[in-house]
């Protein structure tokens, strides 16, 4: 006897997904989910961040990663609120297991919550976690070839960051292609160019993500 | 490694379904997975193999129907598929896509006994 069945397996994450964001839209929190390679800058781009807004906004920080806390451990020592969750092997964060985290969080007590992904341009994409932005942050030493290799990854982004720009002297990355892979699988994606060593262009960032703040609190 | 988990969400999904309709053994299962959407079916066969044991489902065959990543052109209209290299119309030239296809992952069906 066949069955149809035709649902997605992803379909669970999903329905997590959806009551992580639920919870966040009651406590009034903006989540923002930061996926990138391995070495990209993740946590410089959320310390670089905190720098700029931690006079205007209340962050709170979850950090993934397969083993260790090493991120976590740079965010504390800036003395904001952070938890690690450790996959174990896993390759990515899905949103049980930012489900299980949010409790050692006071999300009364925060505005946005940056959620750092674990560093993979694969899986991430494919499991929501009930983040309001989804942001990717790619860097120049990757090379301009990525979006045309992973397509699915800058395809579902609301913002893009590309760091480490200090280094266009050094390396051979060109600039338009890379923009001309982006813009024909993502026309509408906000594109912030930055230094994290620098700072240079973390400003426009951050103020792109306190004005989504403030439009997603007004409609909340 | 990402297919551990996902195997386990679609093991569950093939279970709920065959219990509904009553089965005792669950002989076919019919995947449809996208291009796009970073599954490997050889993945996916090694995990079931372990996560099915002494469930309805221990022994069932997979089947998997690839589909193609695809896209159309914003520009022209143009369908194609992605060649792997570049991201833009062979047509037109026209460099603003949309993927229509490639991401599915679902259980399209069960063959129950």
């Amino acid at each position: 006897m066949k069955v149809p069945v035709v649902k997605s397996i992803l379909a669970a994450n999903d329905q997590i997904a959806q009551e992580n964001r639920q919870l966040f839209d009651e406590k009034g929190v903006m989540a923002v989910n930061i996926m990138a390679s391995p070495g990209a800058g993740k946590t410089s781009l959320i310390l670089r961040t905190i720098e700029r807004l931690r006079d205007k906004a209340r962050i709170g920080v979850i950090e993934g990663d397969v083993a260790s806390s090493i991120d976590a451990d740079r965010i504390a020592q800036e003395g904001v609120p952070v938890v690690q969750i450790n996959t174990g092997g896993g390759c990515h964060l899905d949103a049980n297991m930012l489900r299980a985290a949010l409790p050692s969080l006071n999300l009364d007590e925060l505005d946005i919550l940056f959620i750092e992904n674990v560093g993979n341009l694969i899986c991430p994409a494919n499991f929501r976690l009930g983040a309001h932005i989804q942001a990717m942050l790619a860097s120049i030493p990757e090379g301009d070839d990525k979006p045309y290799k992973y397509p699915g990854m800058y395809q579902g982004v609301d913002a893009l960051v590309v760091n480490k720009i200090d280094l266009l002297p050094y390396v051979r990355f060109d600039m338009e292609r890379f923009r001309k892979g982006v813009a024909a699988l993502n026309p509408d994606v906000a594109i912030f160019e930055v230094s994290c060593v620098t700072g240079k262009g973390v400003q426009d960032w951050a103020e792109w993500l306190m004005q989504k703040k403030d439009t997603l609190l007004r409609r909340g | 490694m990402h297919e551990l988990a996902v195997t386990q969400g679609m093991l569950s999904v093939v279970l709920e379904h065959a219990e509904k309709a009553g089965a005792k053994k669950v002989t076919d299962i019919y995947l449809v997975i996208g291009d796009l959407s970073t599954f490997v079916d050889d993945s996916v066969q090694f995990y079931f193999d372990f996560l099915s044991k002494g469930t309805l489902a221990e022994g069932a065959t997979l089947h998997f129907r690839r589909v193609p990543a695809t896209f159309r052109c914003w520009d022209c209209g143009n369908t194609f598929t992605h060649n792997g290299r570049d991201l833009s119309c062979p047509r037109c030239g026209g460099s603003r896509l949309e993927i229509i296809a490639g991401k599915e992952f679902y259980v399209e069906s069960i063959e129950v006994e």
